[in-house]
């Protein structure tokens, strides 16, 4: 058997107000659009993986949170409705989904072997969160690959983030262990926005581009700065200077998704694709790709 | 409506979020005090005249202002992001529309962003739905679940109380109000044997008893002025502050007058879980000054920052 491989690694952030703008049929609201630059380039990254041979998505999503050790989910078929707490006037999506059970069990044992808590989600009647459903949606609408959810264990609020970066980055190296063991290719996708500040109040038609900006302009600064070392190919700098980020932009990086993926991927030195920057009602989003084949990695943006 | 065009608060409920007195009762002797206690409120509840139960819920966390349920009926099988394992928790409340939407209506009145959500499939809370099922279990009074916005601090928090007042007020009707939330918040990171659930630090539990001690006295709005020093000490910094004291002293008023009851205290998987009633009552205890200013109305963000720039 071949070795397994991750062939592609994407920051896929999750507003739901991309998917609402999106008019799906799985989703109930309608909407007139709204987001281009974020749908465009999501679009765009998912013509990129249509190109790709791949087995199968792991998705780490910052909102199936856990406090007792990192779960995953365990049964090949989740079938139900998505409505977001926050926004449920835009998603309120029907998905039904099918999960690489096989490497799910493969990853959580090798996340048990490093010592790292873990928990297979077996119950029938679990909702799979929003911020898988959104950014799978976008990086696949067709919903063609199996998926694998891995929960964030909420290591920044509970000891630090310096203590996520180490449990995070570990959980990664087991998932790429587990991963090469099982002879798949697989892309590897880490849901969240950058900075992190809503606004608390929704303009009238939520999609009116008039009203949409970034809530401040540190947040924007420390977006960039971000940014240019991604495409500079400076992944583990990113990660040395992400608990500062994190604590000035509030940024959803604290749930560990990005280092995760980046240590699954060794920090590679090699740059990112940019594939859009946008605000989405005050947050930083931007959607990127990490290609460790030298033959397509390209200059998007 | 009462005379003095005060609402009629019947009493007041703090209760833990967590499932297990609801799925795993007998997993533990703590659990099964802490369901006993549970079912002591039920009793409590039915047996008063109670026309609505108004729930704040800590693991309702929203951005956009404050939401308010108003689906007449929520019906959905919730699972617990953690503690799936214990099992499903099917649900149908039955919410107070009009009592929902005047509550939107009064929260702006008082300068607070609030919306109504009635949607099929609404993922209420963990917290929301371990209280109902426990406290009202066949919908013999309407409810209202109120969420709490992470951004919001202690005016917000204590003019969301006050709009419930308001409305109470308009609607005369008399109510039971409930905070779901822990005391010390620290859970065990690893998976543990109930029977050897315990508090997760000395220090934890000699807060909460701390704080059970006030509650017992019936100390509320002491409480509340404490609740920027219990944030520090013993909760999990995950929100901005800690906010049941305040919202429940704004709902219930302000003062120290009441007979509180701690039914149960036990831990919940590491966190300090605590069934306590709080009746209103004549006659003060405390002497203090308070010095957290009283909010009337609440007027945003006071833009600090842009006030000291150089033109
Ligand atoms: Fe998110």
């Amino acid at each position: 058997m071949a070795k397994g491989q991750i062939v592609a690694g994407c920051l896929a952030p999750h507003p739901p107000h991309l998917v609402y703008a999106d008019n799906p049929p799985q989703n109930e609201a309608y909407s007139e659009g709204g987001w281009e630059t974020l749908r465009w380039g999501y679009q765009r990254l998912a013509r990129k993986l249509k190109d790709i041979d791949y087995d199968a998505i792991v998705i780490f999503t910052p909102h199936w949170q856990t406090y007792i050790g990192t779960h995953f989910l365990g049964l090949p078929e989740f079938k139900s409705k998505s409505v977001d707490p926050v926004f449920p006037n835009l998603f309120r999506y029907n998905y039904d989904l099918q999960v690489d059970v096989e490497l799910s069990e493969a990853m959580r044992d090798a996340a048990s072997e490093e010592g790292i808590i873990t928990k297979m989600m077996t119950n029938p009647d679990f909702r799979v969160d929003y911020g898988t459903i959104t950014s799978c949606h976008l990086l696949n609408p067709e919903w063609d690959k199996p998926i694998v959810t891995i929960s964030s264990n909420r290591n920044t609020h509970y000891y630090s983030p310096e203590v996520m970066i180490e449990q995070a980055t570990a959980l990664g190296r087991a998932c790429a262990k587990a991963i090469e063991e099982s002879g798949k290719r697989v892309v590897l996708v880490a849901s969240h926005s950058l900075s992190h500040r809503h606004f608390v109040e929704e303009a009238p038609l939520p999609e009116d581009m008039s009203k949409e900006h970034i809530y401040n302009h540190s947040q924007y600064v420390w977006d960039m700065k971000i940014v240019e070392m991604m495409r500079e190919g400076k992944s583990r700098e990113v990660i040395d200077i992400m608990p500062e980020f994190t604590e000035q932009t509030i940024a959803e990086t604290e749930g560990g998704g990005l280092i995760w993926m980046l240590g699954a991927m060794g920090f590679p030195d090699f740059p990112a694709e940019i594939y859009g920057y946008q605000s989405v009602i005050g947050t930083g989003n931007v959607i990127a790709c990490w290609d460790p084949n030298d033959d397509t990695r390209e200059y998007v943006l | 409506m009462s005379e003095t065009n005060e609402p009629e608060i019947l009493f007041g409920i703090y209760c833990p979020p967590h499932p297990q007195p609801l799925l795993s009762p007998e997993a533990s002797e703590g659990y099964s005090n802490l369901r006993a206690a549970y079912d002591e409120c039920r009793k409590r509840i039915e047996e008063s005249e109670a026309d609505i139960i108004i729930v704040y819920s800590t693991t309702w966390p929203s951005i956009i202002g404050h939401q308010i349920q108003a689906l007449e009926k929520a019906v959905w099988t919730h699972v617990d992001d953690d503690f799936h394992y214990l099992g499903s928790m099917p649900y149908e409340f039955h919410m107070d529309t009009q009592f929902a939407h005047s509550m939107r209506e009064n929260c702006e009145k008082r300068g607070l962003e609030a919306r109504t959500v009635e949607y099929e499939g609404f993922p209420i809370d963990t917290g929301s739905v371990v209280a109902l099922q426990l406290l009202n279990p066949e919908n013999r009074i309407p409810t209202c679940i109120l969420s709490s916005n992470m951004y919001s601090n202690r005016s917000e928090t204590i003019v969301l109380g006050k709009a419930v007042r308001d409305t109470l007020a308009q609607q005369n009707k008399k109510a039971v109000v409930v905070v779901v939330s822990s005391l010390s918040n620290r859970m065990f990171t690893e998976h543990i044997d109930p029977k050897e659930d315990r508090i997760h630090s000395q220090k934890d539990d000699d807060w909460n008893r701390k704080i059970l001690e006030f509650f017992d006295d019936g100390r509320l709005e002491d409480l509340s002025q404490l609740s920027r020093d219990i944030h520090g000490q013993i909760r999990v910094q995950k929100v901005v502050a800690y906010k049941p004291a305040w919202w429940l002293a704004a709902t219930m008023g302000q003062h120290n007058n009441y007979d509180g009851e701690v039914l149960a205290y036990e831990a919940l998987h590491g966190s300090g879980g605590a069934v306590i009633t709080l009746t209103p009552s004549t006659g003060s205890v405390g002497d203090k000054e308070f010095d957290e200013d009283d909010v009337e109305f609440y007027r945003g963000d006071r833009n600090v920052l842009d006030k000291g720039m150089l033109e």
